[in-house]
């Protein structure tokens, strides 16, 4: 027979500053754990909406990132001209060979020595059409043959001069700021971008960084790769676009994620004896009164039982305020320095309700293992002594 | 105190709960020491940099490189001493699951430059006259198990291709912020491999008075503002510490987490100090009907507090000192010199203290204050 969970409900009432505390400091630790894993989450989204399924990315043979990787005039051509890029409504192939540079920017408002690399992509005339989620929210893009940038709106968040009009210094000459763009929460919103023409001058000559394509045949993606790195006029690797950014973000995303690992295994194990202790201190205040229950012929496994969920329910409790707690930094924009890439990203954090659901099974978890052995003891009480 | 062990056969009560709330404050304050080192070891590699060296990057961004015969007309600068120059190289080596900086350097006046790294003078000259050899850190001997006379093979991402150096020498950094995993070789070689395109990635430049480095560093960005190639020069520490704000904002990051675990770990002593206190109520009024003070009771609560808050935290920072100083760790080559400052293990008994106060003084003033009949009348 099941002990009433108002049994429960009522003893947690008897002694609410202990229960507070103990479920205050199971909330800590899963909002800890929330807060980081958003944090991790938030950085490998960025970088997994990159990439589309649809594209392909082509890179130097050996080359790691974009940064490392040069691609000349001629093969640009001949990728351009492969049966594999799909064609646009206009005929022409979606394809944009693209420079891709970082220079250092001041963050704004800060200190002179706060620099980061920011991204600057020289991008091909279709490129607007190669990746389907931009979008300009500002201004009109730039026009061919002009000193124009637009600038995605996380960049333009965190550095000045970057409103629609206002001048951008870099590359040894001024550039107009003449839209700005989103990507999807993308890590495109952190970059700057403008023609590729106009950047392969004053940056490094002739040549670009990476090709992007539209595959016609997105299914036929592995098809597409075999022909091009077989190719003998070509000394390339081919890459889904998807799958090359969110690799990006693999040495960073794991570091996070080993991190939040890390700490709030160590705060659980604080919290975890916490609850130990408040569920100790229950058991021996309540010795007659469980001496009672085990007399009215309830079975010790009962007893076992509601101990248990009586230390769920308070680590649940606990749960839920770790998640008003963490709640509010969904969306926050931070950034950091990619280092697969070595230039600054910025994402935002992003709470899901995955991981909202997965905090609070923490939480259970941290009651159930605190309140095993109390509850054990519980079960196991002798009686008579107990009554006496 | 002759009450002392009262004290202790009252924490010797419920051994478990002491053990458990003892364990606690120890874990809590390991954790606020790492979170802490990893902040101040950021802070230490901002810091790091001699006043008198200066470096001379590319104005236009760090990928770019500078023309090689830079360095004569840097040399003619006035108050310039010594000139050097290095190029990232950014290879992986084997599987690339542990990464490693490469540099190619110019090999005398590299080491020259400096003297915080220091390598046994034999092994410096055989490094000077092989073309293709290179020196390691003392950490990559650990690492990879590495040895003198053996040839490594990295593989180029930047650069392509197959590189085959021979280890020549080991060094060992006297400057903790100095990573002591990189592999330095020799610019000529990596000039000769590439054809001779007479690049560096950077220059350093030793300067005679540390006073005049703005206006050196200025002279210098003038001479070449014109040029093909710009500099932006500045001191190496403003050079390290704009690295340092790559990270963005790991240091609040740091800072917010360990907030959580200090005020968690207050939660959790604070509450097993009230509970002790709750089922003594009895015995404390028998304490007082057989004479002890207010204050004598008081102060056996505060030093029970005491015991486990410090006990704790003893064992929480020592404890972290200790492991990471015998497990020499660096966070794989992101935190050089990852060392618990005597700054911290100090807030970290301030925090202990602080501890020791908000979990014993509401038990404490309960213990002093009891009114005795009443506490005595209530039946158990």
């Amino acid at each position: 027979m099941k002990i009433p969970l108002i049994y429960n409900a009522r003893s947690v009432l008897q002694r609410p500053v202990s229960t507070a505390l103990t479920a205050l400091g199971i909330g800590l630790v899963v909002a800890v754990f929330i807060g980081m894993l958003a944090l991790a989450n938030g950085f490998r989204a960025a970088l997994r909406r990159t990439g589309s399924d649809q594209n392909a990315l082509v890179l130097r043979r050996g080359a790691d990132s974009e940064l490392s990787s040069g691609i000349d005039r001629a093969t640009a051509s001949i990728l351009a001209a492969s049966p594999h890029v799909a064609t646009g409504p206009d005929g022409r192939p979606m394809v944009s060979p693209e420079v891709y540079v970082l220079i250092p920017l001041s963050r704004r408002g800060a200190d002179t020595t706060s620099v980061a690399n920011v991204v600057v992509r020289g991008i091909g005339e279709a490129a607007w059409k190669v990746r389907s989620n931009l979008q300009i929210v500002a201004g009109a893009p730039p026009k061919s043959g002009r000193a124009e940038v637009c600038v995605g709106t996380k960049m333009a968040l965190r550095f000045p001069g970057t409103d629609v009009g206002q001048m951008l210094r870099f590359g040894g000459r001024d550039w107009t700021v003449v839209c700005q763009f989103t990507a999807g929460g993308s890590a495109f919103e952190s970059e700057i971008w403008g023609e590729n023409e106009q950047f392969m001058p004053v940056f490094r000559g002739e040549v670009f960084q990476s090709v992007s394509f539209r595959l016609r045949d997105p299914a036929a993606f592995e098809e597409a790769k075999r022909a091009l790195e077989s190719d003998q006029r070509l000394t390339v690797d081919v890459h889904r676009e998807s799958q090359f950014y969110a690799e990006q973000s693999q040495v960073l995303g794991r570091i996070l994620e080993i991190l939040a690992f890390l700490i709030t295994s160590i705060m659980a194990v604080v919290a975890v004896f916490g609850a130990v202790n408040t569920m100790y201190a229950a058991v021996a205040a309540r010795g007659p009164e469980i001496a009672v229950l085990l007399t009215l012929g309830f079975h010790p496994r009962s007893v076992l039982l509601s101990f248990l969920i009586e230390s769920a329910l308070i680590a649940l409790v606990g749960g839920v305020i770790g998640i008003l707690l963490a709640l509010p930094i969904n969306g926050i924009v931070t950034s950091t320095t990619n280092w697969a890439s070595f230039s600054e990203i910025a994402f935002s954090f992003r709470v899901t309700p995955g991981l909202l659901m997965a905090g609070l099974a923490f939480a259970a978890v941290m009651g159930t293992l605190g309140g095993f052995f109390p509850a054990w003891r519980a079960a196991r009480m002798p009686v008579v002594q107990a009554l006496r | 105190m002759k009450f002392l062990h009262l004290v202790l056969a009252n924490l010797g009560r419920h051994k478990r709960r002491t053990f458990l709330t003892t364990a606690s404050v120890a874990l809590a304050l390991f954790l606020f020491a790492s979170l802490r080192t990893v902040v101040t070891t950021l802070a230490a590699t901002a810091q790091f940099g001699s006043a008198r060296r200066l470096v001379s990057d590319n104005a236009t961004g760090i990928v770019f490189p500078l023309p090689l015969s830079y360095a004569n007309k840097l040399r003619a600068v006035p108050g310039v001493q010594a000139v050097s120059w290095a190029n990232w190289f950014g290879g992986r080596y084997g599987d690339n699951k542990r990464f490693f900086a490469q540099f190619a350097v110019d090999p005398e006046s590299y080491l020259e430059m400096y003297p915080e790294i220091s390598v046994p003078e034999d092994q410096k000259q055989a490094f000077f006259r092989e073309k293709s050899s290179a020196l390691i850190g003392r950490r990559l001997v650990d690492v990879f198990g590495w040895h003198l006379g053996q040839d490594v093979t990295i593989q180029g991402t930047i650069f392509p291709g197959d590189w085959t150096f021979t280890v020549r020498g080991i060094y060992t950094p006297t400057d903790a912020s100095i990573n002591d995993d990189m592999l330095l070789f020799r610019h000529d070689y990596f000039e000769e491999r590439l054809g001779r395109p007479g690049v560096a990635g950077w220059y350093v430049v030793r300067i005679d008075n540390p006073e005049h480095a703005a206006g050196i560093a200025k002279t210098i960005d003038d001479q070449f503002r014109n040029s093909s190639a710009a500099t932006k020069t500045g001191t190496e520490q403003a050079f390290n510490a704009s690295f340092a704000t790559m990270w963005g904002n790991v240091s609040l990051l740091m800072g917010t987490i360990g907030f959580a675990v200090v005020f968690a770990i207050l939660l959790v002593t604070a509450n097993a100090m009230m509970m002790s206190a709750r089922e003594r109520t009895r015995e404390v009024a028998i304490l007082k009907t057989i004479g002890f003070t207010d204050r004598t009771l008081f102060g056996m609560v505060m030093l029970e507090a005491a015991g486990i808050a410090l006990t704790g935290a003893a064992i929480g920072l020592g404890g972290a000192k200790l492991l990471y100083q015998a497990t020499n760790f660096n966070a794989a080559g992101f935190l050089p010199g990852f060392d618990v400052t005597a700054e911290t293990l100090v807030l970290g008994a301030a925090i202990a203290l602080l501890l020791m106060l908000a979990s014993g003084l509401v038990p404490a003033v309960r213990a002093a204050r009891l009114p005795v009949v009443q506490a005595l009348r209530r039946v158990e």
